[in-house]
């Protein structure tokens, strides 16, 4: 069996006395999309975030290559081919595309040597750019400030620059949550192909059929503990929406949606027999006026016929 | 993917960007135009009472100059997302730790000035560190920081020397290699074929009143420009405008946030070390009370030149022509004649002024875009 490409275990995380891991492992493979699903505060941010170097674990050890590593921040994660799209996209409003794009990876485009060592701003554009476009998103003007973009061109920004310097480890929290159909697919293929590259993708999403379409493995988490890891053929998708969400609740919603139905179903009805009320009223009103018009008529072609001899 | 519009080099959504909404959206346009308007002011004011002859501009430029030396610096904080009250007090201290080795002990001025320099570098660290690992904000932080150092510069002159004052630095200058670029002036030989050709006025030996440049003017000129520079252009720009827009983002994208920050207030403390060695130098003393306010002033500066107090965003250019209608106003003041009483008065106006017209047009220009 091949060593896992970068792997948690027996990891936990405490926030003071808020308990947001407990005893979690994961391996991660090159080549495979590694799907980390569950509900709202499961802890999946939490997971990647270790991963990536912002926080360290309180205790349970990182690996990479099968190797212990302790990452000291995100940058030394990043030196090693780790990036990641955070789910608060980590963009700095007030500065363009092109700076957020590269912010933080300067030394990739930057040129002349010693003091005069500087960035490269018309190489470092046409990047952003290019990468933006083959995300699906034209970008009008690189040197925009991100604070002025919409909010799924910004997760395309986040997204564009992770796949960019992701080198090793590709890790998206959320990433399709403001997109559009047409970007959501781009990311999924995106995902795909990082995983033809030997990539390891670590893909966060509660979106069962973005998982289910590119997903070779999938971990549950629930309340800061994994519920298990699983093979795309050990499971189905029902049984994996089913622990997205746990079992329970899902049944309770079924019900609850059967039972709108039915609401739905009875007013429609009660609707229906009040309109054509209303539409047998409006008929006889109808018949009325005409009926009302056409004595009128005869009255005054009456009136008419006894003046003439006059 | 690409669509035609890109693939042709255009998009039908963007409106032609002409230089002229470029320069609309820059942090500095606002006060660019208040200095101007200033400049219209005393113009017409104080046109033919010396301020705009050779030695008034050099006086006004001085005076301006000595402020944007700090203003750079606290623009580059500021726009890296924190503050240093602790200028001022930095001035005064590094005036008494150059002055009193010098002048007391008979250290060589050179040794002095480095060691000056040493300890502006150890106190931005410590206000650096400090603001860093605690996390609290820097207008606290370096606020103790204000009164420390006031307060060590007070206890240790008396303490050492009996005096508030340390005078006869004019003595040990004589001869020493670090002092011209501090105290001496440049473009004497320029002033003087100014004079020889009878465009700027001179003595009745022929020297011109404005003998040169003085270096504090040339510190400004390079600072500035240094700083627009690193801002603009270089990956400790981008990590500063990082920084100060979301240090938490920044962070875990990579950038080494403590360390910039520190640097930062290193390089501000370093900045008021220049003002201090500038001012110390060319007047010959030091003084226990140099530098008050200055930590508000450069603030002032950074804010007219269009730094939000927020961080983020600014501009190093914005900051000099900050300076640049601090010492205009200044100086215009003392032309005008007007008691001086009048200054703070007057200038705080100004300044309001300035600071409104400034928000004026950077809404304007955030709408042009
Ligand atoms: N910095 C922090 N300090 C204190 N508690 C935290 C911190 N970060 C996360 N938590 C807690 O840890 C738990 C897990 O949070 P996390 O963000 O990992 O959830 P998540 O699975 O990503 O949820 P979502 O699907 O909503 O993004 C939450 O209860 C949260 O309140
Ligand atoms: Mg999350």
């Amino acid at each position: 069996m091949t060593t896992p490409l970068i792997e948690v275990r027996n990891v936990s995380k405490h926030f003071g006395s808020v308990i947001a891991l407990e005893g979690v492992s994961m391996q991660v493979y090159a080549g495979e999309v590694h799907c980390l699903l569950g509900d709202n505060g499961a802890g999946k941010s939490t997971l990647i975030k270790t991963l990536s170097g912002v926080h360290k674990p309180t205790r349970g050890e990182i690996l990479l290559d099968g190797r212990p590593v302790v990452f000291e921040s995100p940058r030394d994660a990043l030196d090693r081919g780790i990036a990641t799209v955070y789910q608060d996209l980590a963009l700095i409003p007030l500065m363009s595309i092109t700076r957020n794009f590269f912010m933080g990876r300067e030394h990739v485009v930057t040129k002349g040597r010693g003091l005069f060592r500087r960035l490269d701003v018309k190489k470092a554009n046409a990047i952003a750019r290019e990468e933006m476009a083959r995300i699906g998103i034209d970008v009008r003007d690189p040197s925009q400030a991100v604070g002025t973009l919409s909010g799924g061109e910004r997760q395309c920004v986040a997204i564009a620059r992770a796949v960019y310097f992701g080198a090793r480890v590709l890790i998206l929290d959320e990433p399709t949550s403001a997109l559009g159909v047409k970007q959501a697919s781009v990311v999924l293929r995106y995902i795909a192909q990082a995983r033809a590259r030997e990539l390891g993708v670590i893909f966060i999403t509660h979106n069962v059929h973005h998982a289910w379409a590119v997903g070779d493995r999938f971990t549950v988490l629930n309340r800061g503990r994994t519920l298990g890891t699983f093979r795309k053929e050990e499971i189905t998708r029902e049984q994996l929406l089913e622990m997205m969400a746990g079992g329970r609740e899902l049944e309770e919603l079924s019900a609850e949606l059967a039972e709108f139905a039915r609401a739905d179903a009875a007013r429609a009805q009660r609707e229906a027999a009040v309109e054509a009320e209303v539409a047998a009223e409006l008929q006889q009103e109808l018949e009325e006026t005409r009926h009302f018009a056409e004595e009128e008529r005869a009255l005054h072609r009456q009136r008419r016929q006894s003046q003439v001899p006059e | 993917m690409t669509t035609a519009t890109s693939a042709a080099g255009r998009d039908e959504r963007l409106r032609e960007t002409t230089w002229l909404r470029r320069l609309f959206s820059r942090p500095e346009l606002g006060s660019v135009a208040g200095f101007v308007l200033v400049l219209l002011f005393f113009a017409v004011v104080a046109g033919d009472s010396g301020m705009f002859s050779a030695l008034g501009i050099i006086n006004f430029l001085e005076v301006s100059a000595q402020l944007g030396i700090i203003a750079v610096a606290a623009a580059m904080l500021m726009i890296g997302g924190e503050f240093d009250l602790s200028v001022g007090s930095m001035i005064g201290f590094a005036g008494i730790v150059v002055a009193l080795p010098a002048v007391e002990w008979g250290w060589p001025l050179w040794l002095c000035i480095l060691l000056a320099f040493g300890v502006a570098l150890l106190v931005g660290l410590v206000n650096g560190t400090i603001v860093m690992r605690t996390g609290l904000p820097s207008f606290i932080v370096t606020l103790g920081g204000l009164f420390i150092l006031r307060g060590l510069t007070l206890g240790l002159t008396r303490l050492l020397t009996g005096r508030t004052q340390i005078p006869g630095l004019r003595d040990v200058m004589a001869g020493d290699p670090l002092a011209p670029l501090f105290a001496g002036k440049v473009g004497q030989g320029l002033m003087q074929w100014l004079a020889d050709m009878g465009w700027i006025a001179a003595r009745a030996d022929g020297t011109p009143l404005a003998q040169g440049i003085p270096m504090s003017i040339v510190w400004w000129l390079v600072l500035t420009a240094l700083a627009t520079w690193v801002l603009l252009r270089t990956r400790l720009g981008n990590w500063i405008f990082a920084c100060g827009g979301d240090p938490n983002a920044a962070r875990n994208v990579g950038v080494p946030v403590a360390r910039v920050k520190t640097g930062l207030f290193m390089f501000t403390a370093v900045a008021a070390t220049i003002f201090a060695l500038v001012q110390t130098l060319s007047v010959g003393s030091a003084d226990v009370l140099r530098g008050q306010l200055k930590e508000f002033e450069a603030i002032i500066a950074s804010v007219i030149g269009g730094c939000l107090l927020t961080g983020g965003y600014g501009s190093a250019i914005g900051a000099t022509f900050g300076a640049l209608i601090f010492g205009t106003v200044q100086m215009g003041i003392f032309y005008t004649g007007v008691n001086t009483d009048w200054f703070k008065v007057f200038l705080g106006v100004m300044m309001l002024v300035a600071v409104l017209f400034n928000n004026y047009v950077r809404r304007k220009a955030t709408e042009a875009r």
